[in-house]
């Protein structure tokens, strides 16, 4: 009993060692095969795991359905823009009077403010609707993403803030100790490229924030959480105050999108309204149903196959459609979407829980 | 320290609930009118009407589900307006729910964990960063929330989903959950209601159980016979009013009651 239960942990360290070894590997590996475009999908799906694992608190623990959660991912994404880029110094004689070496706040700390910009916003979206639920929620929630993202659209008069449509470039560089992320790291034996560092920067946030998550869902909250999505008024009888609750679910959620958005918007160096459309709100929800609402591993599974999946299809679709009619039908960005709606119909008739869901679920 | 009901103890400092004059109308129905219950400690009193006498009204008012229009409230000698149902069980006094209000996807167990929530306080940081007090404090629920599903009966059931538990049982977590909370007055709604006979003598045995733990129950039924059986006083809705007050025996003898039980057919 007692010997098969150390060699039970043994494996499991095990495992988790292999597990480890194999994301260290995963860059290289993939880069060797597929170059440098296939480590950037890698990192954007990182990023993306980041957005479902917020969005699951909300949706997946609390259960309010929010269609606006890409809202926060831009809250963050501007704020870092607009705090470390050219833009701001060359459209305000003032700030390019009191910042002469241009405007460069480090990554870190524009991280540790969109956290609570985000939070803060998260609760301006939560306070008014405590008591919607389902539906309602879910229009009131498109309607704040909309507002943000026409806000950043349209605030280029009369002060050009945001840039508009234009949107915002020159942005920093992810620098943290001293490392900058677009150059190769030498160090002595091995050469790192930034893609891939940037990778191990995602994959550590990643696993903060699932950890965070499993943590949250084994206390005292989470059980909350889960109690008001199962029977607000059950919850209610237990003496939980389900508002607070509520409010503390957007406010985690959004602070999660809010550290994406600042990374998002360093990585790539440039950010418009485009990227934050009621379709990407969409794609993150999707994630979270698809994958296992409200399990982290599943969850977690989701974001993978949707972030890699649309560039997996581009490989395959095109090439074949050229092999066998000679030229492209039917367009890569259509059938996509028909996958998605379709997957997301087959899910929701023949396993509701999601791909991987809780294990002891619907038994 | 169970105090026994006496019909000399009338002040109200015996007096654990003592609410009076609660009125509650839906559109044209009056559905409670100027309803008065007292519940003295270590008792056990019952709630009994015909089917829409307002029980069940008079149980989501005093737990702050429904707001009153009017009334006095006294719980434990402190005067409440049931605005709030998190803060009247934080007060002290919980409830269970006629038509049973599990969180089925959640374990058997955590269902009573869930219930610990209101007597315990570890933070936001004190849950993602597992601070030895938030540790020790989460160990401490789930021991509790162990001991109380043994107490009900349930231990063996503890990992199982709550939504696949037989109906006797959903009810007995409903009550293991509400004691979690760890209530001065538990108010129970119907425990009995679809129980099968076995079922029925269990439960009853329970409730008399957390009775000599020094717990006060308040109990609404439609079965007479677990009524009677059980409760030291017991009061008789009929459409909204209180028709009858008193220990078991005088109550069944009450005139007014049998006609609202059996009818008289003259009206």
């Amino acid at each position: 009993m007692l010997k098969s239960l150390f060699t039970n942990r043994l494996s499991r360290s095990a495992y988790l060692w292999l597990g480890a070894i194999a994301l260290v590997l995963l860059p290289w590996v993939v880069g060797a095969g597929g170059g440098n475009y296939w480590v950037r999908v890698l990192d954007f799906a990182l990023l993306y795991i980041v957005l479902a694992l917020g969005l699951n608190v909300v949706v997946g623990f609390a259960g309010l359905l929010d269609l606006g959660y890409i809202a926060f991912y831009a809250l963050g994404a501007y704020s870092f823009a607009l705090l470390a880029s050219p833009h701001l110094p060359t459209q305000f004689e003032s700030i390019a009077a009191t910042f002469p070496e241009g405007m460069h706040f480090s990554p870190w700390m524009v991280a540790v403010f969109s956290i609570i910009l985000a939070a803060l916003f998260g609760l301006i979206l939560g306070l008014p609707t405590l008591q919607l639920r389902g539906d309602y929620l879910a229009i009131v929630t498109l309607g704040f993403g909309e507002i943000i993202r026409i806000f950043m659209n349209n605030l280029d008069r009369p002060l050009n803030l945001t840039n508009g449509p234009k949107g915002i470039s020159g942005i920093d560089p992810i620098q943290l100790f001293g490392i900058s992320f677009t150059k190769p790291l030498d160090l002595g034996f091995v050469q790192i490229p930034g893609l891939y560092l940037v990778f191990y920067l995602f994959l550590l946030l990643a696993i903060a924030v699932a950890i965070v998550c499993l943590h949250l869902q084994d206390s005292r909250i989470g059980r909350a959480w889960i109690a008001i999505r199962e029977d607000e008024i059950a919850a209610k009888a237990m003496g939980i105050n389900t508002r607070n609750m509520k409010l503390l679910a957007f406010a985690i959620g959004a602070s999660f999108a809010g550290v994406a958005g600042v990374l998002f918007s360093a990585f790539q160096g440039f950010v418009s309204p485009e990227s934050f459309t009621l379709w990407e709100s969409i794609v993150v929800l999707a994630m979270v149903v698809l994958g296992g609402i409200g399990h982290i591993p599943g969850v977690i599974l989701g974001a993978v196959l949707l972030a890699v999946f649309p560039d997996v299809l581009r490989g395959i679709a095109q090439p074949v459609q050229q092999f066998l009619f000679g030229h492209v039908i039917v367009d890569v960005e259509i059938i996509r979407q028909l996958i998605y709606g379709l997957a997301l119909i087959l899910i929701m008739l023949y396993r509701p829980g999601g791909i991987w869901q809780k294990s002891g679920a619907r038994q | 320290m169970a105090k026994e009901w006496g019909k000399t103890m009338t002040s109200s400092d015996h007096l654990l609930l003592d609410v009076t004059d609660v009125s509650k109308r839906f559109g044209g129905v009056q559905a409670l009118d100027s309803v008065g219950l007292q519940v003295a400690h270590g008792a056990i009193v019952g709630l009994i009407g015909p089917n829409g006498a307002g029980k069940t009204t008079f149980f989501n008012v005093i737990t702050g589900l429904y707001p009153a229009d009017t009334g006095i409230f006294l719980f434990d000698g402190q005067s409440y307006f049931p605005e709030s149902v998190s803060e009247v069980t934080k007060s002290g006094l919980a409830r269970t729910f006629q038509n049973i209000r599990l969180f089925g996807e959640m374990s058997v167990l955590e269902n009573v964990m869930v219930g610990c929530h209101c007597r315990t306080k570890a933070g936001l940081l004190g849950a993602i960063f597992r601070f030895p007090s938030a540790k020790r404090e989460e160990r401490a629920i789930k021991e509790k929330a162990q001991q109380l599903l043994a107490y009900v009966g349930l231990g063996e059931f503890a990992n199982m989903q709550a939504r696949n538990l037989s109906y006797g049982h959903q009810r007995r977590l409903e009550i293991a959950r509400a004691l979690a909370t760890e209530p001065k007055l538990l108010a129970l709604d119907e425990p009995a209601a679809g129980m099968n006979a076995t079922e029925k003598v269990q439960l009853r045995e329970l409730i008399d159980k957390i009775r000599r733990d020094h717990r006060t129950v308040l109990l609404i039924e439609h079965d007479v016979k677990l009524v009677m059986g059980l409760c030291d006083r017991v009061t008789v809705l009929d459409y909204g009013k209180v028709i009858a007050q008193g220990t078991p025996a005088e109550v069944q003898r009450n005139p007014q009651v049998i006609e609202a039980y059996l009818g008289t057919g003259g009206h």
